[in-house]
C-alpha cells in the first residue's frame, strides 16, 4: 500500500477511463486498509481508487508497477479478489496513505461483484500498456508545502479547473453510460457461429457505432442529436433480443442490474400474462423465470426489486401489493374495474360462489381468486356469509 | 298472527358480521329493526344472552344459520347506543330490550288515563298493568320495571307522581 499516491481524482490529458467499479475496500497485503469502501477507476495510465463517501480522499498508483495480478475466488463470507503484485517504489514518490508496507502486493475486494468485468480490462491494459504510447507526467505540486487531496480552486486558474472538471466528469459519465455496449460487442465477436444468430449480430456493431457517435455529439454540443439517429437507435433496441442473461458477476450489483433484469422481465413476461389473463401472482413469476433461466437463478429479492423498476421504466408491467400481502405482476392494460364488474356478473349467475368455485369458473389460481372477490368486497358490490360450510360470497342486496 | 319474516333472515350473509363498514351498518340497522319488531310482536321485554343464539331470532334453522355470539354483542350493543336496550348486570349476561321507549309508553298511558277522565285519581301499578279496565290497551301485561320507567318519564314532564304505598307503589296522575 505504500505504493499509492495523493491524487486528485482528475484524469491527465491523454488518460482514459477504461473500467470503474463501486464497493471495493483495499488490503494492504492480507489486512484490510486503513481506508473504507471505495470507488476503483483503471484508467489506460493509472489505478485509482477513491472513498465512496468522501470524494476528496483519492489514491492512485501507475500503471507500470504492476508486476502481476491474479484472481482469487470469492469464499464463504468473503468477497472475490484481485491480488496485485507491485514494484517497489521509487525514491522519489509522492506522499501517499502509507509511508511504508512490509507487502509488497494488494489486493482489491469486490463487495458488490463486478471483479470479472473488472479483471478483464485489467489484463487488456496491462497487455496493452497504452501509458507507454502516451507518457503523462506526475502531476506536479504547483503550492508550497505538501499537500494532499484535490488542488484549490483559487481564481481564474480555478475556474478553468472546475471547468475541466466538469468536462471530464461528463466524458466520464458518458462513457460509463455506454459500457455495456462495449460488453456486448464483445460479446457479439465472440459467438461462434453466425448462422444461428438473427441479425442482431450485425446491427449490434453498428448500434454500438451509433451510440459512440452520440456520445460524442453530446460531449461536443451538448446533447444535439438529430431525431433520425434517435429513431435508428431505439429501434436497434427493439430488434436486441437478450443474447445472455443479465449476471451480477458481470455487471456489478444495485439498481442497475436491476434495471436491466426489469426490462428482460418485460419481455420474457408478456406471453405467460397474456394466457392468464392478464395477472399472476410473483411467487408464480418466481418460478417462471428460474426455470427458464436454468442457471444463474435468481434470488428473490432481486426479482422484487426488479419488479419495482417496472414503472420507472415505463413497462408495461406492473407490480402490485394486495391489502393481505400477495404480490402481483399485472399487465398495466389490466383493468381492475372491469374484472369486478365480471366478478359481481358471474356471482349474481351462480347466487353465490367460493373462492375455488370462482377459481375454477375463471381459471384463475386460487389465491388470486380469492384476492378478486376479497376486492370486490371492499367495493361493497359483493358481502360474505361465513359459516362452518366455508367462505361463500354473494352480491350484496344490503 | 305469526310473525313475517324481513327477506335478510333468510339471506344467508345476513348472518355473517360483514367486514365492509358500510354494509355492515346496513346489515346491523336490519338486525335492530327486525329484534325490536320480533320482540313486540311476541311482547318480549328481556333476553339472557346465552340463551338468545337458540332463539328464532338469531338462529334461523332453515338455512342452516345462527349469528354468532360476538355478533349478537354488536347488534346488542348498537341497540344500547340508539337507547332500546338497558343491561339489567355488569356482566351483560341480561338485558331488557324496549321496543317502546319509557318515554312512549308513559304517552300511551296518559292518554288512556285523560281520555277516561280519570286525571287526579291514583292507581296501583297492578291495576294499570293488570287491571280489567286496561285490558284492552296496548299496555296491558306491561312489566312492572318498564311500567315503573314509563311512569318515572311522566314523572319527569310533571304529569304524575310515583307514591310508595304499604303494600307496593302506586300513582297519581295530574
Amino acid at each position: 500500500m505504500d505504493r499509492f499516491t495523493w491524487a486528485n481524482g482528475l484524469l491527465e490529458m491523454n488518460e482514459t477511463l477504461v473500467i470503474q467499479q463501486r464497493g471495493v475496500r483495499l488490503y494492504d497485503g492480507d489486512e484490510k486498509a486503513k481506508l473504507d469502501v471505495g470507488v476503483v477507476l483503471l484508467s489506460t495510465h493509472r489505478l485509482l481508487w477513491r472513498d465512496q463517501k468522501n470524494h476528496e480522499c483519492c489514491i492512485c498508483i501507475p500503471l507500470s508497477q504492476i508486476i502481476f495480478f491474479e484472481e482469487q475466488a470469492a469464499g464463504i463470507g468473503k468477497s472475490a479478489k484481485i491480488v496485485i503484485h507491485l514494484h517497489a517504489a521509487p525514491a522519489n514518490k509522492d506522499p501517499g496513505p502509507y509511508q511504508h508496507s512490509k507487502f509488497s502486493y494488494i489486493k482489491l475486494s469486490f463487495k458488490e461483484h463486478g471483479q470479472i468485468e473488472f479483471y478483464r480490462r485489467l489484463t487488456e491494459e496491462m497487455t496493452q500498456k497504452r501509458w507507454e504510447n502516451t507518457p503523462v507526467s506526475q502531476p506536479i505540486d504547483t503550492t508550497a508545502g505538501p499537500k494532499a487531496g484535490r488542488t484549490r480552486a483559487v481564481g481564474i486558474v480555478g475556474i478553468e479547473r472546475k471547468l475541466e472538471e466538469k468536462r471530464k466528469e461528463t466524458d466520464k459519465n458518458i462513457s460509463e453510460a455506454f459500457e455495456d455496449l462495449s460488453k456486448l460487442m464483445e460479446k457479439v465477436s465472440a459467438l461462434p457461429s453466425a448462422s444461428i444468430l438473427p441479425t442482431s449480430v450485425t446491427t449490434a456493431k453498428e448500434m454500438v457505432e451509433l451510440s459512440r457517435s452520440i456520445a460524442n455529439k453530446i460531449k461536443d454540443k451538448q446533447g444535439d442529436i438529430t431525431e433520425d439517429e434517435t429513431i435508428r437507435f431505439k429501434s436497434y433496441l427493439l430488434s436486441m433480443g437478450i443474447a445472455n442473461p443479465v449476471t451480477r458477476e458481470t455487471h456489478g450489483s444495485g439498481t442497475h442490474y436491476h434495471m436491466q433484469l426489469a426490462k428482460q422481465l418485460g419481455d420474457m413476461l408478456q406471453a405467460p400474462l397474456e394466457e392468464r389473463g392478464g395477472m399472476m401472482a410473483l411467487t408464480e413469476v418466481y418460478c417462471l423465470v428460474n426455470r427458464a433461466r436454468g442457471m444463474e437463478l435468481l434470488s428473490p429479492e432481486d426479482l422484487v426489486n426488479a419488479c419495482k423498476m417496472f414503472e420507472s421504466l415505463k413497462l408495461p408491467l406492473r407490480l402490485r401489493v394486495f391489502d393481505s400481502g400477495v404480490m402481483v405482476v399485472q399487465l398495466q392494460s389490466h383493468s381492475e374495474e372491469e374484472m369486478i364488474a365480471s366478478a359481481l356478473d358471474n356471482v349474481s349467475d351462480k347466487g353465490s360462489l367460493t373462492a375455488e368455485e370462482f377459481a375454477k369458473l375463471l381459471g384463475l389460481s386460487v389465491l388470486l381468486a380469492k384476492e378478486r372477490l376479497l376486492l370486490a368486497e371492499k367495493m361493497g358490490h359483493l358481502c360474505r356469509d361465513d359459516s362452518v360450510e366455508g367462505l361463500r360470497f354473494y352480491p350484496n342486496l344490503f | 298472527m305469526s310473525f313475517e319474516w324481513p327477506w335478510q333472515y333468510n339471506f344467508p350473509p345476513f348472518f355473517t358480521l360483514q367486514p365492509n363498514v358500510d354494509t355492515r351498518q346496513k346489515q346491523l340497522a336490519a338486525w335492530c329493526s327486525l329484534v325490536l319488531s320480533y320482540f313486540r310482536h311476541r311482547k318480549l321485554y328481556t333476553v339472557d344472552v346465552l340463551e338468545a343464539q337458540e332463539s328464532p331470532v338469531f338462529n334461523n334453522k332453515k338455512i342452516e344459520r345462527k349469528l354468532s355470539v360476538e355478533a349478537i354483542q354488536v347488534v346488542f350493543e348498537e341497540l344500547r347506543k340508539k337507547g332500546n336496550l338497558e343491561w339489567m348486570d355488569k356482566n351483560k349476561t341480561r338485558c331488557l330490550i324496549m321496543w317502546r321507549r319509557p318515554e312512549e309508553w308513559g304517552k300511551l298511558i296518559y292518554q288512556w288515563v285523560s281520555k277516561n277522565g280519570m286525571v287526579n285519581s291514583v292507581f296501583t301499578l297492578y291495576e294499570l298493568s293488570n287491571g280489567d279496565d286496561t285490558e284492552n290497551e296496548e299496555f296491558h301485561g306491561l312489566e312492572d320495571w318498564m311500567l315503573l320507567r314509563s311512569l318515572q318519564a311522566l314523572q319527569t314532564e310533571g304529569k304524575a307522581e310515583i307514591i310508595t304505598m304499604d303494600d307496593g307503589k302506586g300513582v297519581k296522575f295530574f
